[in-house]
Protein backbone atom coordinates (compact mmCIF):
# COMPACT_ATOMS: atom_id res chain seq x y z
CA UNK A 1 0.00 0.00 0.00
CA UNK A 2 2.93 2.45 1.21
CA UNK A 3 4.93 1.25 -2.17
CA UNK A 4 1.97 2.07 -4.56
CA UNK A 5 1.17 5.49 -2.62
CA UNK A 6 4.99 6.04 -3.36
CA UNK A 7 4.21 5.09 -6.86
CA UNK A 8 1.44 7.53 -7.29
CA UNK A 9 2.98 10.64 -5.53
CA UNK A 10 5.81 10.12 -7.49
CA UNK A 11 4.36 9.73 -10.98
CA UNK A 12 2.41 13.03 -9.83
CA UNK A 13 5.31 15.18 -9.27
CA UNK A 14 7.36 13.68 -12.56
CA UNK A 15 4.36 14.81 -14.49
CA UNK A 16 3.17 18.21 -12.80
CA UNK A 17 6.00 19.39 -10.77
CA UNK A 18 9.41 18.42 -12.17
CA UNK A 19 10.37 21.35 -14.49
CA UNK A 20 7.52 23.24 -13.64
CA UNK A 21 5.69 21.14 -15.99
CA UNK A 22 2.32 22.68 -14.55
CA UNK A 23 2.85 25.78 -15.66
CA UNK A 24 2.60 24.23 -19.42
CA UNK A 25 -0.80 23.22 -17.96
CA UNK A 26 -1.68 26.57 -16.98
CA UNK A 27 -0.65 28.77 -19.93
CA UNK A 28 -2.54 25.67 -22.03
CA UNK A 29 -5.77 26.81 -20.26
CA UNK A 30 -4.90 30.22 -21.26
CA UNK A 31 -4.69 29.31 -24.59
CA UNK A 32 -8.21 27.25 -24.41
CA UNK A 33 -10.22 30.19 -22.90
CA UNK A 34 -8.52 32.74 -25.23
CA UNK A 35 -9.46 30.52 -28.51
CA UNK A 36 -12.91 29.80 -26.97
CA UNK A 37 -13.92 33.28 -26.29
CA UNK A 38 -13.09 34.76 -29.43
CA UNK A 39 -14.29 32.45 -31.76
CA UNK A 40 -17.63 32.04 -29.85
CA UNK A 41 -17.75 35.71 -30.49
CA UNK A 42 -17.16 35.06 -34.21
CA UNK A 43 -19.59 32.44 -34.22
CA UNK A 44 -22.78 34.41 -32.60
CA UNK A 45 -21.44 37.70 -35.20
CA UNK A 46 -21.20 35.03 -38.12
CA UNK A 47 -24.24 32.95 -36.90
CA UNK A 48 -26.16 35.86 -36.52
CA UNK A 49 -25.61 37.19 -40.41
CA UNK A 50 -25.86 33.87 -41.73
CA UNK A 51 -29.33 32.91 -39.96
CA UNK A 52 -30.85 36.82 -41.30
CA UNK A 53 -29.22 35.59 -44.88
CA UNK A 54 -31.20 32.23 -44.35
CA UNK A 55 -34.39 34.08 -43.29
CA UNK A 56 -34.10 37.15 -46.27
CA UNK A 57 -36.63 37.29 -48.10
CA UNK A 58 -33.95 37.88 -50.82
CA UNK A 59 -33.15 34.30 -53.12
CA UNK A 60 -29.47 35.53 -53.20
CA UNK A 61 -29.19 35.77 -49.42
CA UNK A 62 -30.61 32.78 -48.84
CA UNK A 63 -28.59 31.04 -50.89
CA UNK A 64 -25.15 32.24 -49.32
CA UNK A 65 -26.25 30.95 -46.18
CA UNK A 66 -27.47 27.76 -47.27
CA UNK A 67 -23.90 26.67 -49.20
CA UNK A 68 -22.35 28.44 -46.00
CA UNK A 69 -24.26 26.00 -43.29
CA UNK A 70 -23.53 23.15 -45.51
CA UNK A 71 -19.70 23.50 -46.45
CA UNK A 72 -18.94 23.52 -43.05
CA UNK A 73 -21.58 21.37 -41.55
CA UNK A 74 -20.21 19.20 -44.37
CA UNK A 75 -16.63 18.95 -43.49
CA UNK A 76 -14.64 18.04 -40.41
CA UNK A 77 -13.59 21.05 -38.31
CA UNK A 78 -10.08 19.65 -38.04
CA UNK A 79 -9.95 20.18 -41.64
CA UNK A 80 -11.12 23.57 -41.78
CA UNK A 81 -8.86 24.23 -39.48
CA UNK A 82 -5.57 23.38 -41.28
CA UNK A 83 -7.11 24.53 -44.63
CA UNK A 84 -7.76 28.17 -42.95
CA UNK A 85 -4.82 27.81 -41.37
CA UNK A 86 -2.19 26.70 -43.78
CA UNK A 87 -3.74 27.85 -46.27
CA UNK A 88 -5.71 31.10 -46.49
CA UNK A 89 -3.53 32.67 -44.04
CA UNK A 90 -0.44 31.33 -45.10
CA UNK A 91 1.01 34.27 -45.82
CA UNK A 92 -0.61 36.05 -43.15
CA UNK A 93 1.50 36.70 -39.91
CA UNK A 94 -0.90 37.22 -37.04
CA UNK A 95 -0.40 35.09 -34.27
CA UNK A 96 -1.60 31.47 -33.99
CA UNK A 97 -3.98 31.99 -31.52
CA UNK A 98 -6.54 34.49 -33.36
CA UNK A 99 -6.23 32.65 -36.59
CA UNK A 100 -7.18 29.56 -35.01
CA UNK A 101 -10.21 31.43 -33.23
CA UNK A 102 -11.30 32.26 -36.67
CA UNK A 103 -11.38 28.78 -37.99
CA UNK A 104 -13.69 27.85 -34.86
CA UNK A 105 -15.50 31.50 -35.05
CA UNK A 106 -16.19 30.21 -38.66
CA UNK A 107 -16.96 26.16 -37.96
CA UNK A 108 -19.21 27.59 -34.97
CA UNK A 109 -21.06 30.28 -36.92
CA UNK A 110 -22.96 28.05 -39.31
CA UNK A 111 -24.44 26.07 -36.25
CA UNK A 112 -25.05 28.68 -34.22
CA UNK A 113 -27.23 30.52 -37.11
CA UNK A 114 -29.62 27.37 -36.81
CA UNK A 115 -29.94 28.39 -33.15
CA UNK A 116 -30.57 31.95 -34.02
CA UNK A 117 -32.87 31.47 -36.79
CA UNK A 118 -34.96 28.69 -34.88
CA UNK A 119 -34.85 31.55 -32.15
CA UNK A 120 -36.21 34.55 -34.24
CA UNK A 121 -39.34 32.05 -35.65
CA UNK A 122 -39.76 31.05 -32.27
CA UNK A 123 -40.85 34.64 -31.92
CA UNK A 124 -44.55 35.48 -32.33
CA UNK A 125 -45.39 36.92 -35.65
CA UNK A 126 -47.65 39.45 -33.33
CA UNK A 127 -45.05 40.82 -31.75
CA UNK A 128 -43.31 42.10 -35.21
CA UNK A 129 -46.70 43.34 -35.98
CA UNK A 130 -47.21 45.39 -32.76
CA UNK A 131 -43.89 46.74 -33.49
CA UNK A 132 -44.41 47.82 -36.92
CA UNK A 133 -47.80 48.90 -36.41
CA UNK A 134 -46.01 51.83 -33.61
CA UNK A 135 -43.74 52.92 -36.78
CA UNK A 136 -40.80 51.25 -35.59
CA UNK A 137 -38.70 49.76 -38.68
CA UNK A 138 -38.61 46.06 -39.91
CA UNK A 139 -35.00 46.66 -38.46
CA UNK A 140 -35.89 48.71 -35.28
CA UNK A 141 -38.78 45.83 -34.29
CA UNK A 142 -35.72 43.17 -35.39
CA UNK A 143 -33.27 44.72 -32.54
CA UNK A 144 -35.42 45.78 -29.94
CA UNK A 145 -38.44 43.19 -30.31
CA UNK A 146 -37.55 40.00 -31.44
CA UNK A 147 -34.21 39.66 -30.79
CA UNK A 148 -33.51 40.17 -27.11
CA UNK A 149 -37.10 37.82 -26.79
CA UNK A 150 -34.81 35.22 -29.16
CA UNK A 151 -31.99 35.33 -26.82
CA UNK A 152 -33.68 34.61 -23.84
CA UNK A 153 -35.47 31.40 -25.96
CA UNK A 154 -31.86 30.07 -27.13
CA UNK A 155 -29.30 31.05 -24.25
CA UNK A 156 -29.60 27.30 -23.17
CA UNK A 157 -28.77 25.77 -26.85
CA UNK A 158 -26.14 28.93 -27.23
CA UNK A 159 -24.20 27.74 -23.80
CA UNK A 160 -24.55 24.43 -24.97
CA UNK A 161 -22.66 25.23 -27.97
CA UNK A 162 -20.31 27.20 -26.39
CA UNK A 163 -19.55 24.12 -24.44
CA UNK A 164 -18.80 21.60 -27.64
CA UNK A 165 -16.53 24.84 -29.29
CA UNK A 166 -14.62 24.41 -26.48
CA UNK A 167 -13.99 20.95 -26.41
CA UNK A 168 -13.92 21.47 -30.04
CA UNK A 169 -10.40 23.37 -29.30
CA UNK A 170 -8.33 20.66 -28.09
CA UNK A 171 -7.27 20.08 -31.71
CA UNK A 172 -5.32 23.42 -32.32
CA UNK A 173 -2.52 21.44 -31.66
CA UNK A 174 -2.70 20.76 -35.21
CA UNK A 175 -1.24 23.82 -36.21
CA UNK A 176 1.37 24.31 -33.25
CA UNK A 177 -0.61 25.50 -30.47
CA UNK A 178 -0.15 24.56 -26.77
CA UNK A 179 -3.21 23.99 -25.47
CA UNK A 180 -4.53 21.97 -22.55
CA UNK A 181 -5.27 19.00 -24.79
CA UNK A 182 -1.35 19.96 -25.97
CA UNK A 183 0.24 19.87 -22.79
CA UNK A 184 -1.26 17.17 -21.49
CA UNK A 185 0.09 15.34 -24.72
CA UNK A 186 3.09 16.86 -24.25
CA UNK A 187 3.80 15.86 -20.82
CA UNK A 188 2.72 12.42 -21.93
CA UNK A 189 5.47 12.08 -24.67
CA UNK A 190 8.19 13.71 -22.08
CA UNK A 191 7.53 10.96 -19.47
CA UNK A 192 6.52 7.61 -21.03
CA UNK A 193 3.20 8.26 -18.54
CA UNK A 194 -0.55 8.10 -20.23
CA UNK A 195 -2.78 7.65 -17.27
CA UNK A 196 -1.44 11.12 -14.99
CA UNK A 197 -0.96 13.39 -17.70
CA UNK A 198 -4.58 12.50 -19.44
CA UNK A 199 -6.67 12.75 -16.81
CA UNK A 200 -4.80 15.96 -15.60
CA UNK A 201 -6.58 17.02 -19.18
CA UNK A 202 -9.44 15.64 -18.72
CA UNK A 203 -10.21 16.97 -14.91
CA UNK A 204 -8.95 20.26 -16.38
CA UNK A 205 -11.63 20.24 -18.74
CA UNK A 206 -13.80 19.23 -16.96
CA UNK A 207 -13.79 22.14 -14.62
CA UNK A 208 -13.76 24.50 -16.97
CA UNK A 209 -16.79 23.31 -18.65
CA UNK A 210 -18.61 23.15 -15.07
CA UNK A 211 -17.71 26.08 -14.09
CA UNK A 212 -19.25 27.57 -17.23
CA UNK A 213 -22.44 25.83 -16.93
CA UNK A 214 -23.14 26.88 -13.62
CA UNK A 215 -22.74 30.51 -14.61
CA UNK A 216 -24.48 30.26 -17.81
CA UNK A 217 -27.17 28.49 -15.34
CA UNK A 218 -27.05 31.39 -13.40
CA UNK A 219 -27.08 34.54 -16.21
CA UNK A 220 -30.46 32.08 -17.57
CA UNK A 221 -31.73 33.07 -14.34
CA UNK A 222 -31.32 36.59 -14.58
CA UNK A 223 -32.47 36.86 -18.18
CA UNK A 224 -36.06 35.30 -16.82
CA UNK A 225 -36.89 37.47 -14.38
CA UNK A 226 -39.71 39.10 -16.86
CA UNK A 227 -41.39 35.99 -16.90
CA UNK A 228 -42.25 35.94 -13.21
CA UNK A 229 -45.48 36.29 -12.19
CA UNK B 1 -69.35 63.63 -45.20
CA UNK B 2 -66.43 65.21 -47.36
CA UNK B 3 -63.75 65.46 -44.76
CA UNK B 4 -62.67 61.72 -45.45
CA UNK B 5 -59.50 60.93 -43.22
CA UNK B 6 -59.94 56.98 -44.56
CA UNK B 7 -60.74 56.08 -48.07
CA UNK B 8 -60.44 52.78 -49.78
CA UNK B 9 -61.69 51.93 -53.32
CA UNK B 10 -61.70 48.90 -54.77
CA UNK B 11 -60.11 47.03 -52.18
CA UNK B 12 -59.08 43.17 -52.87
CA UNK B 13 -57.09 40.77 -50.98
CA UNK B 14 -56.65 36.89 -51.50
CA UNK B 15 -54.67 34.50 -49.85
CA UNK B 16 -53.15 31.55 -52.13
CA UNK B 17 -56.19 31.11 -54.29
CA UNK B 18 -58.96 32.06 -51.53
CA UNK B 19 -60.58 35.87 -52.34
CA UNK B 20 -60.50 37.50 -49.12
CA UNK B 21 -62.16 40.63 -49.79
CA UNK B 22 -63.82 41.52 -53.42
CA UNK B 23 -63.37 45.09 -53.91
CA UNK B 24 -64.33 47.12 -50.87
CA UNK B 25 -65.06 50.65 -51.50
CA UNK B 26 -65.81 53.11 -47.96
CA UNK B 27 -65.25 56.41 -46.83
CA UNK B 28 -64.91 57.03 -43.20
CA UNK B 29 -64.77 60.75 -41.77
CA UNK B 30 -62.46 62.45 -39.31
CA UNK B 31 -63.89 61.61 -35.70
CA UNK B 32 -66.16 58.60 -36.88
CA UNK B 33 -65.88 55.34 -34.63
CA UNK B 34 -66.80 52.61 -37.76
CA UNK B 35 -67.88 49.44 -36.22
CA UNK B 36 -67.38 46.83 -38.51
CA UNK B 37 -69.11 43.14 -37.88
CA UNK B 38 -69.26 40.12 -39.64
CA UNK B 39 -69.23 36.42 -39.58
CA UNK B 40 -65.67 34.99 -38.80
CA UNK B 41 -63.70 34.38 -42.17
CA UNK B 42 -65.68 37.67 -43.73
CA UNK B 43 -62.30 39.64 -44.13
CA UNK B 44 -63.14 41.97 -41.52
CA UNK B 45 -59.84 41.76 -40.24
CA UNK B 46 -57.96 41.60 -43.12
CA UNK B 47 -60.15 44.75 -44.18
CA UNK B 48 -58.41 46.53 -40.92
CA UNK B 49 -55.11 45.03 -41.43
CA UNK B 50 -55.07 46.30 -45.30
CA UNK B 51 -55.31 50.15 -43.44
CA UNK B 52 -52.25 50.24 -41.67
CA UNK B 53 -51.02 47.60 -44.54
CA UNK B 54 -49.92 44.87 -42.15
CA UNK B 55 -51.41 42.84 -45.15
CA UNK B 56 -50.74 44.56 -48.74
CA UNK B 57 -53.78 44.86 -50.88
CA UNK B 58 -53.70 43.01 -54.19
CA UNK B 59 -55.88 45.95 -55.95
CA UNK B 60 -57.18 48.94 -54.99
CA UNK B 61 -56.76 51.94 -53.55
CA UNK B 62 -55.59 52.95 -49.60
CA UNK B 63 -55.68 56.91 -49.27
CA UNK B 64 -55.27 58.01 -45.85
CA UNK B 65 -55.08 62.19 -45.29
CA UNK B 66 -55.61 62.33 -49.26
CA UNK B 67 -52.75 59.97 -49.69
CA UNK B 68 -52.43 56.78 -51.84
CA UNK B 69 -50.37 54.47 -49.03
CA UNK B 70 -50.14 51.16 -50.66
CA UNK B 71 -48.23 52.41 -53.90
CA UNK B 72 -44.13 52.06 -54.52
CA UNK B 73 -42.15 54.25 -53.02
CA UNK B 74 -44.50 55.30 -49.67
CA UNK B 75 -42.70 55.70 -46.39
CA UNK B 76 -44.56 52.91 -44.73
CA UNK B 77 -43.24 53.44 -41.35
CA UNK B 78 -44.62 57.22 -41.11
CA UNK B 79 -48.08 56.08 -42.40
CA UNK B 80 -47.75 53.66 -39.22
CA UNK B 81 -47.68 56.29 -36.91
CA UNK B 82 -50.84 58.08 -37.52
CA UNK B 83 -52.56 54.61 -37.13
CA UNK B 84 -52.60 53.04 -34.12
CA UNK B 85 -53.58 49.22 -33.55
CA UNK B 86 -54.99 47.07 -30.68
CA UNK B 87 -54.23 43.08 -31.31
CA UNK B 88 -57.08 40.62 -30.08
CA UNK B 89 -53.72 39.18 -28.38
CA UNK B 90 -52.77 42.68 -26.87
CA UNK B 91 -49.32 41.46 -28.37
CA UNK B 92 -47.15 43.62 -25.43
CA UNK B 93 -43.39 42.91 -25.67
CA UNK B 94 -42.92 40.72 -22.90
CA UNK B 95 -39.36 41.49 -22.17
CA UNK B 96 -39.94 45.03 -20.91
CA UNK B 97 -41.77 46.52 -18.68
CA UNK B 98 -45.03 48.31 -18.49
CA UNK B 99 -43.78 52.04 -18.95
CA UNK B 100 -40.76 50.36 -21.29
CA UNK B 101 -43.44 48.92 -23.76
CA UNK B 102 -45.08 52.66 -24.27
CA UNK B 103 -42.30 54.42 -23.99
CA UNK B 104 -40.15 52.26 -26.43
CA UNK B 105 -41.68 54.03 -30.14
CA UNK B 106 -41.65 57.03 -29.05
CA UNK B 107 -38.34 57.17 -27.62
CA UNK B 108 -36.59 55.29 -30.89
CA UNK B 109 -39.37 56.46 -33.58
CA UNK B 110 -40.31 60.26 -32.38
CA UNK B 111 -37.41 60.91 -31.03
CA UNK B 112 -38.82 61.79 -27.62
CA UNK B 113 -36.37 62.23 -24.91
CA UNK B 114 -36.55 59.17 -22.29
CA UNK B 115 -37.74 61.58 -19.70
CA UNK B 116 -40.79 62.68 -21.56
CA UNK B 117 -41.47 59.91 -23.04
CA UNK B 118 -41.85 58.45 -19.37
CA UNK B 119 -43.98 61.26 -18.33
CA UNK B 120 -46.07 60.83 -20.99
CA UNK B 121 -46.60 57.31 -20.59
CA UNK B 122 -47.83 58.10 -16.48
CA UNK B 123 -49.93 60.22 -18.05
CA UNK B 124 -51.58 57.35 -20.71
CA UNK B 125 -51.46 55.31 -17.64
CA UNK B 126 -53.68 57.02 -15.38
CA UNK B 127 -55.69 57.76 -18.26
CA UNK B 128 -56.29 53.38 -19.00
CA UNK B 129 -56.04 53.16 -14.59
CA UNK B 130 -53.33 51.15 -14.32
CA UNK B 131 -50.56 53.92 -13.10
CA UNK B 132 -49.07 51.50 -10.35
CA UNK B 133 -48.54 49.06 -13.06
CA UNK B 134 -45.45 51.16 -14.74
CA UNK B 135 -42.79 48.96 -13.49
CA UNK B 136 -44.56 45.54 -13.68
CA UNK B 137 -43.83 43.18 -16.66
CA UNK B 138 -46.63 42.24 -19.06
CA UNK B 139 -46.52 38.68 -17.46
CA UNK B 140 -47.94 39.54 -14.26
CA UNK B 141 -50.99 41.66 -15.64
CA UNK B 142 -54.36 40.41 -16.36
CA UNK B 143 -55.97 39.84 -19.90
CA UNK B 144 -57.75 43.26 -19.62
CA UNK B 145 -54.89 45.16 -18.06
CA UNK B 146 -52.61 44.09 -20.94
CA UNK B 147 -55.39 45.57 -23.10
CA UNK B 148 -55.58 48.51 -21.39
CA UNK B 149 -51.46 48.88 -21.55
CA UNK B 150 -51.92 47.79 -25.35
CA UNK B 151 -54.09 51.02 -26.03
CA UNK B 152 -51.91 52.90 -23.85
CA UNK B 153 -49.08 51.80 -26.06
CA UNK B 154 -50.98 52.75 -29.25
CA UNK B 155 -52.14 56.13 -27.86
CA UNK B 156 -48.54 57.50 -26.76
CA UNK B 157 -47.36 57.84 -30.88
CA UNK B 158 -50.10 60.28 -31.00
CA UNK B 159 -52.20 58.57 -33.73
CA UNK B 160 -55.13 59.61 -35.94
CA UNK B 161 -56.69 56.92 -36.39
CA UNK B 162 -57.04 54.26 -33.80
CA UNK B 163 -57.48 50.64 -35.19
CA UNK B 164 -59.20 48.34 -32.94
CA UNK B 165 -59.01 44.26 -34.00
CA UNK B 166 -61.30 42.35 -31.92
CA UNK B 167 -59.69 43.56 -28.96
CA UNK B 168 -62.16 42.31 -26.60
CA UNK B 169 -62.35 38.60 -27.97
CA UNK B 170 -59.72 36.98 -25.99
CA UNK B 171 -60.38 38.36 -22.51
CA UNK B 172 -62.13 36.85 -19.66
CA UNK B 173 -66.27 38.03 -20.29
CA UNK B 174 -65.12 40.13 -16.86
CA UNK B 175 -62.77 41.93 -18.18
CA UNK B 176 -64.43 42.91 -21.32
CA UNK B 177 -66.18 46.50 -19.39
CA UNK B 178 -62.93 47.75 -18.31
CA UNK B 179 -61.13 47.53 -22.24
CA UNK B 180 -64.69 49.20 -23.72
CA UNK B 181 -64.78 51.77 -21.02
CA UNK B 182 -61.57 52.87 -22.02
CA UNK B 183 -62.68 53.02 -25.83
CA UNK B 184 -65.59 54.41 -25.26
CA UNK B 185 -63.95 57.22 -23.75
CA UNK B 186 -61.44 57.61 -26.44
CA UNK B 187 -64.01 57.97 -28.65
CA UNK B 188 -66.20 60.66 -26.65
CA UNK B 189 -62.89 62.71 -26.95
CA UNK B 190 -62.92 62.60 -30.87
CA UNK B 191 -60.77 59.75 -31.65
CA UNK B 192 -61.53 58.62 -34.82
CA UNK B 193 -61.94 54.44 -35.13
CA UNK B 194 -62.22 51.37 -36.72
CA UNK B 195 -63.38 48.74 -34.52
CA UNK B 196 -63.40 45.10 -35.54
CA UNK B 197 -65.85 43.34 -32.76
CA UNK B 198 -68.64 40.84 -31.90
CA UNK B 199 -69.66 43.38 -29.11
CA UNK B 200 -73.00 44.72 -29.69
CA UNK B 201 -73.45 46.33 -26.94
CA UNK B 202 -70.37 48.53 -27.84
CA UNK B 203 -71.09 48.13 -31.61
CA UNK B 204 -75.11 50.27 -30.59
CA UNK B 205 -74.06 52.81 -27.84
CA UNK B 206 -70.66 54.01 -29.44
CA UNK B 207 -70.70 53.06 -33.12
CA UNK B 208 -71.33 56.30 -35.01
CA UNK B 209 -71.74 53.65 -38.50
CA UNK B 210 -71.71 50.13 -38.35
CA UNK B 211 -70.44 47.79 -41.20
CA UNK B 212 -71.42 44.15 -42.13
CA UNK B 213 -68.69 42.69 -43.36
CA UNK B 214 -69.70 39.24 -45.52
CA UNK B 215 -67.75 37.37 -48.02
CA UNK B 216 -65.05 39.43 -48.34
CA UNK B 217 -67.20 42.93 -48.83
CA UNK B 218 -69.19 45.25 -47.12
CA UNK B 219 -73.19 43.78 -47.44
CA UNK B 220 -75.00 46.48 -45.34
CA UNK B 221 -73.72 49.85 -43.55
CA UNK B 222 -75.51 52.77 -41.90
CA UNK B 223 -76.49 53.50 -37.98
CA UNK B 224 -76.77 51.28 -35.59
CA UNK B 225 -80.25 51.67 -35.41
CA UNK B 226 -80.68 50.85 -38.84
CA UNK B 227 -78.37 48.11 -39.14
CA UNK B 228 -79.29 46.34 -35.83
CA UNK B 229 -82.54 46.95 -35.72
CA UNK B 230 -83.79 47.37 -39.13
CA UNK B 231 -81.61 45.28 -41.36
CA UNK B 232 -82.27 44.56 -44.68
CA UNK B 233 -80.08 41.68 -46.30
CA UNK B 234 -81.55 38.49 -45.39
CA UNK B 235 -77.49 37.66 -44.52
CA UNK B 236 -77.77 40.58 -42.26
CA UNK B 237 -80.95 39.21 -40.42
CA UNK B 238 -79.21 35.89 -40.40
CA UNK B 239 -76.02 36.91 -38.57
CA UNK B 240 -77.91 39.32 -35.97
CA UNK B 241 -80.34 36.62 -35.02
CA UNK B 242 -77.16 34.45 -33.95
CA UNK B 243 -75.43 37.33 -31.98
CA UNK B 244 -77.82 39.74 -30.88
CA UNK B 245 -80.18 37.19 -28.24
Amino acid sequence: MALWWANVTGTFERCFIYQDRYKLLLSGIGVTIKVSLLAITIGIVIGFLIALCNLSKNKGLNVIGKVYTDVIRGTPSVTQLMIIYFVIFATINWSKWIIAAIAFGINSGAYVSEIIRAGILSIDRGQTEAGRSLGLSARQTMMSIVVPQAVKNIFPALGNEFITLIKETAIVGYVGLMDIQKAGDFIKSATYEAFMPLMGTAVIYFVLIKLLTLALGRYEKHLRKSEIR
Amino acid sequence: MGNAIIKVNNLQKSFNDIKVLTGITEEIDEGEVVVVIGPSGSGKSTFLRCLNLLETPDDGEVIIEGEQINTAGVDVDRLRRKMGMVFQHFNLFPHLTVLENITLAPVKVNKLTPEAAAEKAMDLLARVGLKEKANDYPASLSGGQKQRIAIARALAMDPKIMLFDEPTSALDPEMVGEVLDVMKKLAKNGMTMVVVTHEMGFAREVGTRLLFIDEGNVLEKGTPDEVLNHPKQERTIAFLSKVLI
